[in-house]
């Protein structure tokens, strides 16, 4: 499919998602570094943004019965204030973290375990 | 070849190569520093996306709140934390596998969902059907036409920050056409979430400046307190 002489679509923003997604998945995982997990989040926030606005969009349909129209950007705006506070907190949490142990390795993390 | 080009197409192409590619980048590197260098480029390309797909106002929030509020929030959390200027915490092997694993089998779902509707193929398949159907090229350059084109894509009005106004408010200017009054009613106002999101917001932030001034406790009497 030559993508350069086509419109795009609903579903090239929904790859971009989906790719974003999955990165800010595997980098919550495997990053040991408390603020590597944080920066994960906001990977997975952008992919679900991405999709959001892809919905929104009317034009980007074969059938454009459907769409999200101004919805879908308020959710994705709702996202990101919730994502910037989220980041303040899951931040504050970390340098009273890095406070008590002088480390931001998530492993070392274990007075919560039951 | 230029006129070709649907330059949407070219500029989604460019703004998406670069956010996967950063966003992989981010995965990838161990280097806390180069991460979030990384992140804020992958997120200004999702700006760009944003403003494609015809949600300038949600891009510009984009730009302002995420990439000049959130990121320098965690350069800054990346500099007060970081005890040498290189810190990497490398992960183990086993776990790169495992993740791997996981994240692609989810990739692979995903994608999956995503292809088989053909709905969000975008007009590029409505298009195809009607060149199909009308193009006969031999007949249109006996007629001295131009072949048919990929059809025009006219993205709606993109100024959307006095919709998006109007619809926090009250009036829903994008759903007049709804013929039911009782789910135009539903769909009025999006003032309670609105207000919701700021006294949270409010709230979060006092508690973040609560928390990040505590006064530093010593290592022993953790359990105790």
């Amino acid at each position: 499919m030559d993508l350069l002489s086509q419109p795009v679509g609903t579903m090239h923003f929904l790859l971009v998602g989906a790719v974003l997604f999955v990165c800010g998945a595997v980098c919550m995982a495997t990053k040991r570094n408390a603020l590597g997990v944080l920066m994960g989040i906001e990977l997975v926030l952008n992919g679900a943004n991405i999709n959001f606005v892809a919905f929104a969009n009317d034009t980007f349909r074969a059938d454009t019965s459907f769409a999200l129209g101004l919805d879908g950007h308020l959710i994705a705006l709702f996202v990101i204030v919730l994502a910037a506070a989220e980041a303040a907190v899951a931040l504050a949490i970390t340098l009273n973290y890095y406070n008590n142990h002088a480390t931001i390795d998530v492993d070392h993390a274990e007075e919560l375990k039951g | 070849m230029l006129a070709a080009i649907v330059w949407q197409s070219f500029f989604f192409l460019l703004f998406a190569l670069v956010a996967c590619a950063f966003g992989v980048a981010v995965v990838i590197s161990s280097n806390i520093v180069r991460m979030a260098f990384y992140l804020i480029l992958s997120l200004g390309a999702t700006a760009g996306l944003f403003f494609l797909a015809g949600a300038d106002f949600v891009g510009s929030m984009q730009l302002m709140i995420y990439v000049g509020g959130t990121l320098v929030l965690l350069v800054f959390g990346v500099m007060l934390t970081a005890q040498s200027p290189f810190i990497s915490m490398k992960t183990r092997g086993g776990e790169w596998i495992l993740a791997a694993i996981v994240g692609g089998s989810l990739f692979a779902v995903l994608v999956n969902r995503i292809v088989t509707v053909a709905d969000w193929y975008g007009p590029a398949v409505a298009t195809a059907a009607a060149t199909q159907t009308a193009a006969r090229p031999a007949a249109m350059r006996r007629n001295n036409q131009e072949p048919a084109e990929a059809s025009p894509v006219v993205l709606r009005d993109a100024r959307t920050a006095t919709r998006l106004g109007m619809a926090l408010s009250g009036p829903r200017v994008d759903r007049l056409d709804q013929p039911n009054p009782i789910l135009r009613r539903g769909m009025s106002s999006y003032l309670l979430p609105f207000e919701i999101v700021s006294v949270h917001l409010l709230v979060v932030l006092v508690g973040a400046a609560y928390l990040a001034r505590t006064k530093k406790r010593a290592r022993g009497t953790l359990g105790e307190t």
